[in-house]
């Protein structure tokens, strides 16, 4: 059952700036999909039209249709697209830097109906994350760079959400911490049926974990395909994966092939 | 005990009481400022209000202070709530200067409100507390004070428990650190501004209710949110525990110059004590005590 339907949006920012120009996509009920994309392709754009977060930017949906469940949601506030199920992990750990690790559990959980509940989810965010637990009254400011990554993920489950939006959880961690960071998050899609919408860089790695990818420029899907056949495809190893047709690593000398880069022009 | 030393602790220990009510409408002061960043120049205004509401009702219907006290905080909180709806929610999204500008006009015209219904004669509160003087090894503090001190430190313990333990509290500290993640978790930033209003406008009127009991009250009475500046610059203008701290520092430090520097000015000291506190404060520590900027991690 599709479960995010984002079809065909414009996004513009300020009232003059086009950052989206038809996009769409969709998102299949329990699968992990990635959204991939050079910078400034318009990725995050995509989450924070998706989660509400826009209007508080100056940003608006200007055409097109998100769906969530059937339903049209781009109309509505942050706080009752959370309601129904959608959390945005947003990018760059933030934190509530001068709460403990505990009370930004806590705010995370706010629509949660009783404390028992919270009490509850807080216990598994624990058991993911048994390093955060260890720190649990520590300020949140002062954990390290993949507590903080673990506690703002571990403040999406709080919410108990359908849909979960990961932007760049990867960035600036140790490659070792994001493998198990990518780790835990394909348990949590298994385990806790949570369907993800992942923002990545780090292309070959999230594809691993995906079901279903999407490669995005200049506000706008230029290809998708499932996972398999994404890395069979020829430009996204060059340009993403950084392979060559024998799938070797390409040398340094070769960096200027990417002025061959393909422009998927529609 | 040398009279000396008895004469410091008695100015202590009364300007301990009037720092705890400056403490309390610091408290209030800064919960706004954190959750909106809107200095609220009205906050004087709002003590006063509180103090004639309460003291209207005991002498006009004639019931008994506790129940004028009830209906006081119900009509802060309905205050603080007509207030954020009526003139700060039309300008979200405004620059905050415009939204400081009119704590400046919502000042004005909560005074004239106060004149046009009660004058400009002081008015005392009936007596509620006894004034009869209650001796410490030679320490006089009246009844009053007492209860003064123990209704300020009794409002700030249930604010502070308030803030550390209950999901409002939690979820109103979060607003303060990061709105839009705090949006992104279906907190509601409208609520949080309308409740942190509400509870700067009872913290206030309780302040008014307790310093009108002790002095009688008049229009003058407004310019206690101006001494309250002090204490929160002292603080720390984001920090609740610092406006806790500078109010009752504020309090002492006044006391004591009034106390022991009167004489050589002619009086009046008192009343200049605290801006002197400020303008130090401002020179050697803006950031005040406890305005922490930023954790830098390590």
């Amino acid at each position: 059952m599709t479960l995010l339907n984002v079809n065909n949006i414009e996004v513009i920012y300020n009232d003059v700036i086009l950052v989206l120009k038809g996009m769409s996509l969709s998102v299949e009920e329990g699968q992990i999909v990635s959204l991939l994309g050079a910078n400034g392709a318009g990725k995050t754009t995509t989450l924070k039209a998706i989660s509400g977060l826009l209007n508080t930017e100056e940003g608006e949906v200007t055409d097109g249709v998100i769906e969530f469940e059937g339903e049209p949601i781009h109309h509505l506030d942050p706080e009752e697209i959370v309601r129904r199920g959608i959390f945005q992990v947003m990018e760059g750990r933030r934190v509530f830097e001068d709460l403990n690790v505990e009370e930004n559990l806590v705010a995370a959980g706010h629509l949660q109906k009783s404390r028992k509940k919270i009490k509850e989810r807080q216990e598994l965010v624990f058991s993911y994350f048994p390093r955060i637990k260890e720190r649990r009254n520590v300020l949140a400011g002062y954990l390290s760079g993949g507590e903080q990554q673990m506690l703002v993920i571990g403040r999406a489950l709080m919410a108990q959400p359908k849909l979960m939006l990961l932007d760049e959880p990867s960035l600036g961690l140790s490659p070792l911490l994001v493998g198990e960071i990518f780790h835990i998050i394909k348990q949590i899609n298994e385990e806790q049926r949570t369907t993800i919408l992942l923002v990545e860089q780090n292309a070959r790695l999230a594809l691993t974990i995906s079901d279903y990818g999407y490669i995005m420029e200049n506000g706008r899907i230029v290809l998708d395909d499932t996972v398999e056949r994404l890395r069979d495809n020829e430009d996204v190893k060059r340009f993403y994966l950084g392979l060559t047709e024998v799938g070797t690593k390409r040398s340094y000398r070769d960096v200027k092939h990417y002025k061959r880069r393909k422009r998927w022009l529609t | 005990m040398s009279s000396e030393l008895l004469h410091f602790l008695q100015l202590v220990v009364t300007g301990l009481v009037i720092g705890s009510v400056y403490a309390l409408v610091a408290l209030g002061f800064v919960l706004i400022y954190k959750a909106t960043s809107v200095i609220n120049f009205a906050q004087g205004e709002f003590v006063l209000v509180g103090a004639y509401i309460c003291l209207d009702v005991i002498v006009r219907f004639q019931i008994p202070f506790v129940w004028a006290f009830c209906l006081t905080l119900g009509f802060s909180v309905l205050l603080g709530l007509l207030v954020e709806r009526l003139m700060l929610r039309p300008l979200i999204g405004e620059p905050i200067i415009t939204v400081i500008m009119v704590t400046i006009g919502l000042a004005t015209v909560l005074k004239s409100i106060v004149t046009l219904f009660w004058g400009t004669q002081i008015r005392v509160f009936p007596q509620i507390f006894p004034q009869e003087p209650l001796e410490f090894h030679g320490i006089v503090v009246s009844e009053v004070y007492l209860w003064t001190f123990g209704f300020a430190l009794l409002f700030m313990a249930v604010f502070a428990l308030f803030f550390k333990y209950s999901r409002a509290g939690i979820a109103m500290r979060a607003t303060a650190a990061d709105q839009q993640v705090a949006q992104s978790m279906g907190i509601s930033v409208k609520r949080i501004f309308a409740i942190s209003w509400c509870i700067a406008a009872v913290v206030s009127g309780v302040g008014g209710i307790l310093i009108g009991n002790i002095n009688g009250i008049n229009i003058t009475l407004a310019d206690f949110g101006l001494k309250v500046f002090p204490a929160v610059i002292l603080g720390g203008l984001d920090s609740i525990i610092g406006a806790i701290i500078g109010g009752l520092t504020v309090g002492i430090l006044e006391n004591l110059m009034g106390g022991y520097l009167d004489m050589y000015f002619g009086g009046g000291v008192k009343e200049v004590a605290p801006f002197f506190v400020l303008v130090v404060i401002l020179m050697i520590k803006p950031y005040g005590l406890f305005g922490t900027v930023e954790i830098e991690r390590v």
